[in-house]
């Protein structure tokens, strides 16, 4: 249930209201909670609210990355 | 983190070589759904133990409570709006899917905006939003009753069942059946109490506590974390997922849950009354409490027969302990909420790994 996902800030309208990329999908949140939030930056989204600014390179690399253990994990049951 | 191949299979590597017996409990639905998806319990060895804990606020929900929300919404005219998580939860004699099938005005949500919202365009019907959640969730709430409150939306309010985390924890680590030598804290709930909760833990009970994330990459490195602090013979609060969580979490968020809410002793299924774990509206806001705006009713917990989720949000047994596993409780006829909730324990064991051993 406290799912987050990684959105891009796009842009920010009255009332704390800011559109955010995830995945390419434009979703409106409430950055009520992360009133320092600027376009450009990352913010963990949950329930409608971002809930965090992240780190740009690190939240963008969590998103790429997501299915390389199952590689592994692939790998090594070969190997056994 | 660097998630990269070669790294990960060197984290692997180093875990695999570590010989101590040692058991983690991961507190929070999203990791026990990552590690189950991940496959990352079957690449541990065997003294080096995954388990389970009371981290899906679906789960842990009191039976009473459940019933108490089923029975709201069968007597009042009103609009129930919430999360999708809680429809097929079981009650002693309905779902919410049911009662909504039998004519119940009862809305899914993705944020408790959207049910402000409704209350906006519906202003002759009282709208409900059921509060479920933990620190992650219920400053969203929290946000929703003030704009509530600043947009003068007068017939909208909250039935609140949020629980916090840390108290549970307190539990787990006193209770001599529970066999537990470090915590994977949780990410999303940390994103707002930061680390100073978890230092306090670490230090009383002398076990580490890591704040880890959700990537594969980012479970196996709170892992070895863990290790460290074992060879190290040291029980510290860190910070894996740095990425997200600050060390003073999210001071606006916190503020928010001091304004709108107070702490009230709470039921927890599997782990009884926790003196302060629940959040209530607070008098400030009684406008917004749906306890004060309806009766609800106080029902005693009625145990589902044959259910061992109790047992299995406090790790005590695995869900393929569990007599119904997989047989009489499936994800399709769900007996307890363990299976239901798409965090579960139980569902997600069932999903990726239902016969134990067989993965390996």
């Amino acid at each position: 249930m406290c799912l987050g996902v990684p959105g891009k800030i796009i842009s920010i309208s009255e009332n704390n209201v800011a559109v955010v990329d995830v995945n390419a999908n434009q979703v409106e949140i409430s950055i009520v909670l992360t009133p320092d939030a600027q376009i450009g930056q990352w913010v963990l989204v949950h329930a409608g609210f971002a809930m965090q600014i992240m780190d740009e390179s690190e939240a963008e690399e969590s998103l790429a990355l997501m299915l390389e253990l199952q590689k592994i994990r692939e790998t090594f049951s070969y190997e056994q | 983190m660097n998630n990269n191949k070669a790294i990960m299979q060197d984290m692997i590597r180093e875990i695999q070589a570590e010989t101590q017996s040692i058991s983690m409990m991961e507190v929070c639905g999203t990791h026990t759904m990552a590690i189950a998806k991940s496959g990352i319990r079957d690449l541990l060895p065997d003294n080096i133990k995954l388990i389970s804990g009371p981290g899906c606020p679906v789960c842990v929900t009191a039976q009473g409570d459940i019933d108490a929300v089923i029975e709201l919404v069968n007597q009042q005219d009103l609009i129930l709006a919430t999360f999708g998580d809680m429809m097929r939860v079981p009650g002693t004699s309905s779902s919410l899917q049911e009662a909504r099938g039998k004519g119940a005005d009862i809305r899914v949500v993705y944020s408790p905006m959207d049910a402000v919202e409704m209350a906006r365009n519906y202003p002759t019907r009282e709208v409900v939003f059921l509060g479920i959640g933990f620190e992650t969730t219920a400053p969203p709430v929290g946000a929703s009753i003030e704009a509530a409150r600043a947009m003068q939306t007068k017939n909208y309010s909250v039935l609140s069942l949020h629980k916090l985390v840390p108290p549970a924890l307190e539990v787990i680590f006193s209770d001599p059946d529970i066999k537990v030598d470090a915590l994977i804290c949780p990410g999303h709930v940390s994103l707002v109490i930061g680390l100073d909760p978890y230092r306090e833990l670490a230090e009383k009970y002398h076990k580490p506590c890591v704040i880890t994330g959700f990537d594969n990459a980012d479970i196996l490195q709170g892992i070895l974390m863990i290790l460290l602090q074992f060879k190290q013979k040291q029980a510290r609060a860190e910070i894996q997922y740095r990425r997200a969580v600050k060390e003073k979490g999210n001071p606006v968020a916190q503020n928010v849950l001091k304004r709108v809410f107070k702490e009230v002793d709470t039921r927890w299924r599997g782990l009884g009354e926790i003196p302060g774990s629940g959040l209530e509206i607070s008098d400030e806001y009684s406008a917004y409490n749906a306890r004060h705006r309806f009766d609800i009713p106080d029902i005693e917990d009625i145990p589902i027969k044959g259910c061992s989720c109790g047992e299995i949000l406090t790790g005590k047994i695995s869900p393929h302990d569990c007599p119904l596993f997989g047989s009489a409780c499936n994800p399709l006829n769900p007996i307890g909420p363990c299976m239901v909730s798409h965090e579960g324990a139980c569902a997600a064991y069932y999903r990726y790994t239902p016969l134990r051993g067989e993965i390996r």
